[in-house]
């Protein structure tokens, strides 16, 4: 891709590469900083009502990788492709409101979407959020306010959605919950979904492709697959398969404290 | 005494003090809550204190000072927000050496023009009492700019200010909308420059939001209750001024951060009723 970035970019735009299911598309994007290259020709595709999942370690480019694809960062070279008039559901790492600042769930809310109250209310419910509505942003609990930003993201309606670390914050157990909250809603809603995660086994059930990230791609592919692929392993050591063994499930239990598998009660 | 405060009240000059200090107050309430949720203090002294070097430059070229005025704050703000994007600057550094440069500057520019006199107290501690018709006429004017491209652009500014990338996924125009709000903040900045003066500008925008902010639970209730507090101050702090025989415009700021004081250590004084 040495080749002009302008020139690549709207070939990729108006080629017909792409067909109509892809929502977003990035090729060969490459970034640095100081010198340091944080990513390494990495392309993905995301299609409608798929969830892409990325996974790395801490530093690998994850969250850089993410914000190139949102248009917050411009890439060093390589080309995004987005379906025209995309409407994009972001949900960041960190968003830490200033204390000063007063402003309650449902106003930080509203700044998403100020008209439509059904499509607040229906919201709210489906992310069991309802209570929280007259709580300062300031004073809710980690895992409350990670269903609060998702919340946000969902009221634009978005044909994608885009989560940095869904999961931060939120305890083992509600963690896989959330993460089978996001299934759902893709089911539900159509949307496709581009999530960042650090742990595979969590939110295996729950994505249709995984990329592994270190700076390049180390592997792609089905979780199934990606969680045998060396170089997975080597990047995760070989215990991450080891113990919490690798398990494809329909929704038909729930996670325990530990991340284990709990059966349902069948009453 | 209740024959010296009617006459007080009705006599023109006081009459167009308490015009001008609380239509300044009620813009000062909302624009000051977005200086403090977004730490502008600092930036906004800047501003103020280029504000004299405008008046000395409009007055050695012979313009209209509050035109000078206008046209450098806004000037200064627009190269702050230009250098604020150089990440390789220390922005606190910047402002410190820009706020203290520009004063200096425009107090030794005003020296050196001898064939005028200027009241340079008066734009350094504000002469209220003195404001005319043509003042008067300005600050109701940029009064009701601002107010009207606050309320145009308030779900916006409030969402960027929360978080600002957010705000840009949602379709933001982020650089837009911050240079309008910096914009908006020069122009009170440069038509309150008569009122509290050069040093105490910053403390009409910062003292009423902040003494806002226990009583809020809202954007919105914060930067209403602020201008609701920032009027009060203009009119006690006349009074008092009247009363004490002390300056006007400090006499505001004193009032201000009283009623500051009260409800940071006191919030359930107004709580309670309402």
């Amino acid at each position: 891709m040495e080749s002009s970035d302008n020139d690549s970019k709207s070939a990729l735009e108006s080629s017909g590469e792409f067909s109509s299911g892809v929502l977003l598309a990035a090729r060969s994007i490459n970034k640095e900083f100081a010198d340091k290259k944080i990513l390494e020709n990495i392309s993905l595709t995301i299609e409608e009502g798929q969830i892409v999942t990325l996974i790395g370690p801490n530093g690998a480019g994850k969250t850089t990788l993410v914000r190139i694809v949102l248009g917050l960062l411009q890439p060093d070279s390589g080309a995004i492709y987005h379906r025209p008039a995309l409407r994009i559901g972001y949900m960041p790492q960190k968003v830490q409101v200033e204390p000063t600042l007063p402003l309650t769930v449902s106003r930080f809310l509203q700044l998403a979407n100020r008209h439509d109250r059904e499509l607040l209310g229906n919201t709210l419910n489906d992310l069991k959020i309802s209570h929280l509505q007259d709580h300062q942003l300031t004073s809710i609990s980690g895992g409350e306010l990670q269903r609060v930003l998702l919340a946000r993201a969902l009221l634009r309606k978005p044909e994608l959605l885009i989560l940095d670390e869904p999961a931060q914050g939120v305890d083992l157990g509600g963690q896989a919950e959330l993460y089978r909250l996001i299934s759902d809603i893709s089911d539900s809603q159509g949307c496709g979904v581009l999530m960042i995660s650090h742990d595979l086994h969590l939110v295996m059930s729950s994505t249709d492709e995984v990329i592994c990230l270190n700076h390049h791609v180390c592997c792609h592919g089905k979780p199934e697959h990606v969680s045998n692929d060396p170089a997975y392993l080597n990047l995760f050591g070989a215990s991450a398969s080891g113990d919490l063994a690798v398990y494809t499930h329909h929704h038909d239990h729930e996670h325990g404290i530990g991340g284990g598998v709990k059966e349902h009660h069948h009453d | 005494m209740i024959d010296s405060m009617t006459l007080f009240f009705t006599t023109d000059f006081v009459l167009y003090a308490l015009a001008a200090g609380i239509s300044l107050s009620l813009v000062a309430g909302p624009l000051g809550s977005f200086i403090v949720w977004r730490r502008m203090s600092y930036f906004g002294d800047t501003l103020a204190h280029s504000a004299l070097l405008g008046i000395a430059l409009g007055l050695i070229t012979d313009s209209n000072p509050q035109l000078s005025i206008i046209f450098s704050c806004l000037l200064f703000a627009f190269i702050l927000t230009l250098l604020d994007r150089r990440p390789s600057l220390s922005t606190d550094a910047l402002l410190g050496i820009l706020a203290h440069s520009s004063l200096a500057l425009g107090i030794v520019v005003l020296a050196l023009a001898d064939s005028v006199r200027v009241d340079l107290e008066a734009y350094l501690f504000g002469a209220l009492l003195t404001i005319g018709n043509a003042d008067l006429i300005w600050i109701l004017l940029v009064s009701t700019v601002v107010t009207i491209v606050l309320y145009w652009f308030w779900n916006d500014f409030v969402s960027i200010t929360v978080h600002s990338e957010i705000a840009e996924i949602e379709g933001a125009n982020v650089k837009r909308l911050n240079l309008i709000l910096v914009l908006l903040i020069a122009l009170t900045i440069a038509v309150s420059m008569k009122i509290v003066g050069v040093l105490l500008i910053t403390s009409l925008l910062i003292i009423p939001p902040a003494a806002a902010r226990s009583l809020a639970s809202t954007p919105e209730q914060m930067a209403v209750k602020a201008s609701l507090v920032g009027s009060v101050s203009v009119v006690l702090g006349l009074i008092s001024a009247f009363y004490f025989d002390v300056p006007v415009g400090p006499s505001i700021v004193v009032v201000a951060t009283l009623i500051f004081l009260l409800f940071y250590f006191y919030p359930s004084v107004l709580k309670s009723k309402s």
